[in-house]
Formats: C-alpha cells, sequence, structure tokens
C-alpha cells in the first residue's frame, strides 16, 4: 500500500505528472473551442436579429436544435456521424482505407456548436440593449453598415454581454469532461486510469474535481480582471 | 436654396422597405432550404434504414430508457428541491460559518463537472466500501443508479438553492416589512406573501433547470445506467447502426421541446394577473 503522498508525486512513481497532462489537454480543448464558439454564436446573433425573416428562421432552428439535444449525445453525434461519413467518402477513391477520427477535433466542433448556440442568446441580449440611436449616429457621421458595426456597436456588445459569455466560459470548462468519453486524455480520463490502476477511485476523481474547481477559480479571477480593465475603458470616455 | 430642400426632403423621408432579393434574402432562404434538405435527408435515411426487426428488437429498451431517463431526473429534482431549501437558508443567514459552508457547497458543485461528481460516488465511494457495509448503506452505493440519484440530487440542490435564493431576494423588502407591520410572524410571511411572489420569478429558471438536468442525465450511460443515451450506446455497440443515435437525438429534442412549451404556458398562465 503506498501512501498517498507517493501516489501524488511527480514522476513514475506518483501520478501527478499524468493528470497536470490531462489539465493541459483540458486547457488548450476550452481555449480551442472558444474563438470558434464566439465566431459562430456572433453570425447566428447577428443572423436572429436581422430584419429578414428567413434568416431568423434559419438561427432558430440551429439554436433549437443544439441547445435541445445533450452535450454528450452531440458529441457521439459528431464523432461517429464524422467517422462514418468521412469514411464513406475515402471509400469512393480507396475501399480499403480505414479512418479515425480525432477525438479533439470532434470534442472542438462538438462543444463549439454547442457553445456557440449558447452564446448566440447572449449576443443577441446584448444586440437588443443596444438602443437604435447608436446606429443612427454612426450612420450620420458617414460611417458604412460593417464600420457602425465594427467601431459603434462591437465595443459596445462586449461589454454587455461579457458576464453572459464569462459564465458560458464556466460551462465550457466544465463541458469539456465530456471529451473523456470519446478517449481525449483529459483531467478525467488520467484520473480514470490512475483510479484503476492503485484502486484509490476517491483520492483520484476527488484531486481531478479539486482541479476542475481550481480552473474555476482562476478563471473567476481572469474573468473579474478582464471586467475591470474594460469598465475602466468606459470611464475613460 | 432648392437644393437644400430637396437634400432634406431625401433625408426626411422614411427607409424604404426591403424588397426583391436582397443579399440578406438570399442568404436567409439558402440556409432554410438548407436545413430542409437536412430534415428531409434525415427522414429519407430514416426510412431507408428502416428494420423492421431491429426495431421490435430494441424499441422496448429505448421505451425503458426513456423512462430511467425520466424517473431519474424526476427523483432528483424532487429530492433536489428538498435539499435545497436548508442551503439557500443557509446563503442567506448572517452567520459567517453557515453562509460560509453553505457558500463552499454551491461553489464545490457548481465549479466541478456532473460527470465528474458522478465518478467520484460511483467509482470513489468503493473505495469506503468496509465503511459503507459496516453503516449498511453499501447496498445502496452498489447500483449504478442510486449513485447516479445521489450525485444529481446534491449537484441539482446546488443550484436550485441559488434559484430559491435569487427568487426571494428579488422581492422587495418592503413586503417583509408590511407583513411585518400586520403582524404576520415570520413563516407566515414567508409562506404568503413572499414565496408566491418569488415563485413567479424562480418558475423560468426552474424549468430550465429540469431542461439541464434532462440533458445532463445523459451522462450516467458512461456509468452503466440504461438510461435513453446508455440504450443508445449498447444499440450501437451491437449493431453499429448509426440510425441508433438518431432516433435518441429525434427523443431528446422532443423531450425537451414538450417542456420547454409546458413552460412557456405555465408562466403565461400563472402571470395572467401581471398582464395589463
Amino acid at each position: 500500500m503506498q501512501s498517498v503522498w507517493t501516489l501524488l508525486s511527480w514522476g513514475s512513481e506518483g501520478w501527478l505528472d499524468d493528470i497536470a497532462y490531462g489539465a493541459l489537454v483540458t486547457v488548450c480543448l476550452a481555449l480551442a473551442t472558444l474563438p470558434v464558439g464566439l465566431l459562430i454564436g456572433f453570425l447566428i446573433a447577428l443572423a436572429k436579429q436581422s430584419s429578414e425573416r428567413s434568416l431568423r428562421l434559419a438561427g432558430d432552428i440551429y439554436t433549437t436544435i443544439f441547445r435541445g439535444l445533450p452535450e454528450l449525445l452531440t458529441l457521439f453525434l459528431v464523432f461517429f456521424g464524422a467517422q462514418i461519413g468521412i469514411q464513406q467518402a475515402v471509400r469512393l477513391f480507396n475501399p480499403e482505407a480505414t479512418v479515425e477520427v480525432n477525438s479533439f477535433v470532434s470534442g472542438m466542433i462538438a462543444l463549439g456548436v454547442v457553445f456557440s448556440s449558447y452564446a448566440s442568446e447572449v449576443f443577441l441580449s446584448a444586440f437588443r440593449a443596444i438602443p437604435q440611436g447608436q446606429y443612427e449616429g454612426g450612420f450620420a457621421v458617414g460611417l458604412s453598415k460593417a464600420q457602425t458595426m465594427r467601431l459603434v456597436v462591437l465595443p459596445q456588445l462586449i461589454r454587455i454581454a461579457l458576464p453572459g459569455l464569462a459564465n458560458l466560459w464556466l460551462i465550457l470548462l466544465k463541458d469539456t469532461s465530456l471529451v473523456s468519453a470519446i478517449g481525449l486524455t483529459d483531467i478525467l480520463r488520467q484520473a480514470g486510469v490512475a483510479a484503476r490502476v492503485t484502486k484509490h477511485a476517491f483520492l483520484f476523481f476527488g484531486v481531478a474535481a479539486l482541479i476542475y474547481l481550481a480552473l474555476a477559480i482562476v478563471s473567476s479571477i481572469g474573468i473579474s480582471a478582464i471586467e475591470r480593465w474594460v469598465g475602466k475603458q468606459e470611464a475613460h470616455r | 436654396m432648392s437644393a437644400s430642400m430637396q437634400t432634406a426632403d431625401s433625408v426626411e423621408r422614411p427607409p424604404l422597405p426591403p424588397h426583391g432579393w436582397s443579399r440578406q434574402r438570399i442568404l436567409g432562404y439558402g440556409l432554410v432550404v438548407l436545413w430542409a434538405f437536412m430534415g428531409i435527408g434525415l427522414v429519407a435515411y430514416l426510412i431507408s434504414a428502416w428494420n423492421t426487426e431491429l426495431f421490435q428488437k430494441y424499441a422496448p429498451g429505448y421505451v425503458s430508457g426513456i423512462g430511467i431517463t425520466l424517473s431519474l431526473v424526476g427523483i432528483s429534482i424532487v429530492v433536489g428541491a428538498i435539499l435545497s431549501v436548508p442551503i439557500a437558508y443557509g446563503r442567506m443567514s448572517r452567520n459567517p460559518v453557515i453562509a460560509g459552508l453553505a457558500y463552499a457547497y454551491v461553489y464545490f458543485f457548481r465549479g466541478t463537472p456532473l460527470l465528474a461528481q458522478a465518478f467520484l460516488v460511483y467509482y470513489g465511494f468503493g473505495s469506503f466500501r468496509p465503511e459503507l457495509d459496516a453503516v449498511g448503506l453499501w447496498w445502496f452505493f452498489r447500483e449504478a443508479f442510486n449513485c447516479a440519484i445521489f450525485a444529481f440530487s446534491l449537484n441539482t440542490a446546488a443550484y436550485q438553492a441559488e434559484i430559491l435564493r435569487g427568487a426571494i431576494q428579488s422581492v422587495p423588502k418592503g413586503q417583509w416589512e408590511g407583513a411585518a407591520s400586520l403582524g404576520l410572524h415570520k413563516l407566515q410571511t414567508l409562506r404568503k406573501i413572499i414565496l408566491p411572489q418569488a415563485l413567479i420569478v424562480a418558475l423560468r429558471p426552474y424549468g430550465n433547470e429540469v431542461i439541464l438536468m434532462i440533458k445532463g442525465s445523459a451522462i450516467v450511460a458512461i456509468i452503466t445506467v440504461y438510461d435513453l443515451m446508455g440504450i443508445t450506446r449498447l444499440t450501437y455497440s451491437r449493431t453499429f447502426d448509426f440510425q441508433s443515435y438518431l432516433w435518441a437525438a429525434i427523443i431528446y429534442l422532443l423531450i425537451v421541446e414538450t417542456l420547454r412549451h409546458a413552460i412557456d404556458w405555465i408562466e403565461r398562465r400563472i402571470t395572467r394577473h401581471l398582464k395589463r
């Protein structure tokens, strides 16, 4: 029976290095998903606040589907669906080929899609909080539509949407744990391996939970720093 | 003079309503047609892949899976609601120790993934088998379903406590003072004055929490509970037929959409007196 501290040490005896690697993978996945999700979410929000009815409908269908499906199911749909789809496409040229879809990329796509459908709602309510006069003012000083969006609306939009997006970031960080189910070596997967080998399941899953908690705390500190900074920008005006 | 009159004219004219095929309209119709094609493709695929033998073999499993998902969520929500009352009370307490403990509880369960919590209970409590045996609780934690209920109840209790606290604190302080001046004591005030107003505020977050639980409950498939997701994985691992996942997606969407519309309907109904 090894002591708890040996098990949690760094190196070949302990498991801390493996779990730290898992934490790195988790953070990388979340950071890689964030820009994808934000971009798609912003475009969907633009579609949903457009005056064109068909665009709004298309955006609403997207949100309804990806907010209604469980994240785990979306992940499996992307993972297995992409595998089957690409495999069939490749088999047209090379009947012998087998395709393995990268679990990191699948996770990125699935989580990005889910994130974007929630982010679009956050952006949409931020759009509604910006008075029409801001657009009109932009046009009145001779800015084009794109310039008004970039120079007048977007800076205010980000400030209003920031708390909502911060929440979504914390949810995203937690949702990355699902990718362990399709074999990505994230925190939870590494903790599971350690638990199976050493039979100290409570210890390792407890450590995994505490690491997620630590990531959440670090994120909250970072978020409030960003919020302070953005608030200061506003005060300068 | 006439030039300035002309510009004034053109400025004051209301903007023309968009007509014809603007770029936005083309894009919008294109996307809607794309969705329609995907929907038709899905239906066509499900019809072409239809296999009566397969359906008869696995459909009962799906039905029982839906039952397990719904009972899991139902029990967890009710147990969580009961647990959330003392936690919400603790969060609003002026005693720093109680408030701190309640805050730590809420922070832990909201800050860690539900999957990690389920693993902690299902695999982790196995480490304490002798102790649990001694207390006579091992039979409970031996079953994956019970572990899932345990983890989910604790998790949703944290979220529901925050919803409850937010709703109670959204009622203006004057309501408490008014009730006190009428001679109602605190419990009466809470039951007759505060809660009826707070629950209107809380309905939407509660509804969202139920939907989140239904979606979150899919993770119990990983700890070997055969809920809807678990049955789906089992079916896929036996048949390698992708339609097993598509059926699950359709069922989940139906459940969530039904719930969402039900919540909308309830909200419209209980806020009738607030409409002018």
